[in-house]
């Protein structure tokens, strides 16, 4: 899609991104690498092994390594790997100081004892690093996005109109109950759930251009954050109006989260394009079109439940 | 109500189901008077047709008097009589205001369906499965139109129901793959089938001036019929190598224009070649037999023009896409935009030009649906067309 804004939804990924700490630790990693290459004596001073000949290489190598985990961490695309490589890192350092603790007293006893407490520390906030920034990117995975578009013989003006008014999304969105709008930012949103119990939240209108676009958000609180942006462009020569939709749902881990996976199924696209198809029927033709088999218009469990051909029994609508 | 409802494979039957009523403001509810059964409902009724569901109320030919209209239906009065067309179509999308009413925009509440299949969703039709919308059908006492205030027209009282009937669907068909024909003076139209719609194209080509129109089929009635009541020369292809007659008859230019007036359950003169087809059908490795589309386009003059106006409804192999590339072909088809015909051919029955009940061979009560099917079926008694009384 052409002309994207990519920042729609900017609040969404915001969310589930997580990767601050991991940043923070590539930086320990750089001043321990350049601390170890360019000050080895006063490191090992530091750890109380400066006795030892044997620990200047070993620090070089620590060192070394620390400098390829601040590459990872602060240049890598992913650093959620490199979090789990650092715990390997502690866990070795931790091994080695086991080893220097063993043959020494006093002072230098007393230094590695400390450095082991911190390396020991640091290995404990890795650990939280990596855990959170693997819970991180599985959300990141769960966070469902779609992109739409269909061509309304209406003029901009009009198509703008009827979804600014936010009161008649329910007409086309077919999981939506009803959405009030409680001024002309902020909104209430009932949906349908899937045992029939409703699912509510506010949302507030963050950027409203009139005939051109229309982007929303939920407030906090939300169980399942999402935001929205409907654009408006004159389709080429007598054409209508290209209505372009992109949503965005960052469900939860959990029950909730495999719920609304489970009600968008396998195809959030089919169902956000039989949306824009309603949207097209009810700008165009005034209703949602009604048949037989599918007396509620189109939806996509409709077209997998199809009652026959035959009218409705009375007393049953829609 | 009484309705006829498809029962499975080669089964339909007439059941009691509910009346219809209102569903949406711009509907319209029609008594029916006259319905009819299309060779279309044959592919339908012998299973071809995807997405059809047991218990679906068949029929797409009907005509009746208004007994309901919805609130927003301003052109229509109860006790109106009226022929209704068979694609629904809402009038206000690019393709209806364009005038391809066929493939309407909105009247596919399956539309999702039909895109995975076609790519993109043609118009819904009264009682045609499930994948254009589900609509029950128009073989019953009573139906539910939407877009009343589109597709049916006003028939005058002295235009009887069987004439009248025709402009549901076989008429503007037939005539819609003449006009796709460009016709001008000297052409010759060669049209495979000799049912109602090849009948009426056949007619409707003389209507708009062709030289000569030569008619192929494999049944010595329908051919009689061509001839008798359309001036039409015949061909029998069960007897004579159509590619060979045709180029002898047009000392070797070929027709100007083809017409497939058959679709997808056609036959050939060829044991083998058919044989091929039925079973690969047989099997769904292939949906259609288009032994007609293959003859008419290497029959077809270089440049000319192929009308497809026989109903397909998924994938052909050994499609002579060679013979069609090099050779300059033009092909135009669709389902018929009946919306853009009914008000002038309706004009040539009152004046008299052409008279589409000459297509007409059985007229039963509505209760006998099932002998109606089987007969046009089985082409038995010189069956052309079964028009049902309601």
């Amino acid at each position: 899609m052409d002309g994207t804004d990519p920042t729609v939804l900017d609040e969404l990924e915001r969310r589930s991104r997580g990767d601050g700490l991991p940043r923070l630790l590539g930086v320990v990693s750089l001043a321990l690498g350049v601390g170890g290459l360019l000050a080895p004596r006063a490191l090992a001073r530091l750890a109380g092994v400066d006795d030892a000949p044997r620990a200047y290489p070993v620090i070089r190598a620590v060192a070394a390594r620390e400098l390829g985990h601040a590459a990872g961490l602060l240049a890598g695309r992913r650093p959620v790997g490199w979090t789990w490589t650092r715990l390997v890192g502690d866990a070795s350092d931790l091994l080695l100081l086991g080893r220097a603790l063993t043959g020494r007293r006093g002072e230098r006893r007393r230094r590695a004892a400390i450095t082991t407490g911190v390396v020991a520390g640091i290995a404990a906030v890795d650990l939280l690093a990596a855990l959170r920034a693997g819970r991180a990117h599985r959300a990141r995975e769960r966070i469902i996005t779609v992109e739409v578009g269909v061509t309304v013989n209406r003029p901009a003006s009009e198509a703008y109109r009827f979804w600014r008014d936010l009161e008649n999304l329910p007409h086309f969105m077919a999981h939506l109950e009803s959405v009030r709008a409680d001024d002309l930012r902020r909104s209430h949103w009932t949906a349908r759930g899937p045992a029939g119990q409703p699912v509510s939240w506010d949302a507030e209108i963050v950027e409203d251009r009139p005939n051109e676009r229309i982007t929303w958000r939920s407030l906090p609180g939300a169980a399942v954050p999402n935001a929205g942006r409907v654009r408006f462009v004159p389709a080429p020569g007598d054409r209508g109006t290209e209505v372009r939709v992109e949503l965005g749902y960052a469900p939860p881990a959990g029950r909730l989260g495999r719920v609304v996976a489970k009600l968008f199924g396998e195809e959030p696209e089919q169902q956000v394009r039989d949306d824009l198809r309603r949207f097209k029927q009810v700008l165009e033709t005034g209703e949602v079109v009604r048949s037989d088999a599918s007396p509620a218009g189109i939806t996509l469990r409709q077209e997998f439940l199809q009652r026959p051909a035959q009218p409705l029994p009375a007393g049953r609508r829609g | 109500m009484k309705a006829t409802a498809w029962m499975g494979r080669d089964s339909v039957k007439v059941v009691d189901v509910p009346d219809p009523r209102i569903l949406n403001a711009r509907d319209a509810i029609v008594k029916i008077s006259s319905t009819a059964i299309c060779g279309s409902d044959l592919h339908l009724y012998h299973g071809y047709i995807p997405a059809l569901r047991k218990g679906d109320i068949l029929g797409h030919e009907f005509m009746g008097e208004v007994v309901e209209v919805g609130p927003e239906v301003d052109n229509l009065a109860v006790g109106d009589r009226v022929v209704v067309p068979f694609p629904i179509a809402c009038g206000n999308c690019v393709s209806c205001q364009q005038g391809r009413y066929s493939v309407c925009e909105n009247s596919n509440p399956n539309a999702g369906l039909a895109e995975k299949i076609m790519g993109h969703s043609p118009a819904g039709i009264f009682g045609y499965s499930h994948l254009l919308g589900g609509y029950a059908g128009g073989q019953a006492e009573y139906a539910r139109v939407p877009f009343a205030d589109v597709g049916p027209i006003k028939v005058p009282d002295e235009v009887p129901d069987d004439q009248a009937l025709m402009l549901a669907d076989v008429f503007p068909t037939g005539y819609m793959g003449a006009e796709m024909c460009d016709i001008t003076p000297g052409d010759v139209i060669a049209v495979w089938g000799a049912g109602p719609v090849g009948l009426l194209a056949a007619a409707s080509a003389r209507l708009l001036g062709a030289e000569r129109v030569i008619v192929i089929d494999r049944y010595p009635y329908r051919l009689r019929l061509a001839a008798e009541h359309v001036g039409a020369e015949t061909i029998n292809y069960a007897e004579l190598d159509v590619l060979d007659e045709l180029n002898q008859r047009t000392a070797g230019r070929g027709p100007d224009a083809c017409i497939d007036a058959v679709g997808l359950e056609g036959h050939h003169g060829n044991a083998a070649v058919y044989a091929y087809d039925r079973a690969k059908q047989a099997v769904r490795l292939e949906t259609e037999r288009p032994s007609a589309l293959r003859q008419a386009i290497l029959a077809c003059r270089s440049g000319g023009v192929v009308s497809v106006i026989g109903a397909y409804g998924g994938f052909v192999d050994k499609f002579p896409i060679g013979a069609f590339m090099n050779r300059s072909l033009i092909m135009r088809t669709g389902q018929c935009h009946v919306q853009r015909y009914t008000r002038p051919l309706l004009e040539h029955i009152v004046r008299g030009d052409l008279d589409p009940s000459l297509v007409i061979s059985h007229r039963m009560p509505l209760k006998d649906a099932a002998k109606g099917y089987r007969i046009f079926q089985k082409k038995q008694d010189d069956c052309t067309k079964v028009v049902l009384k309601v």
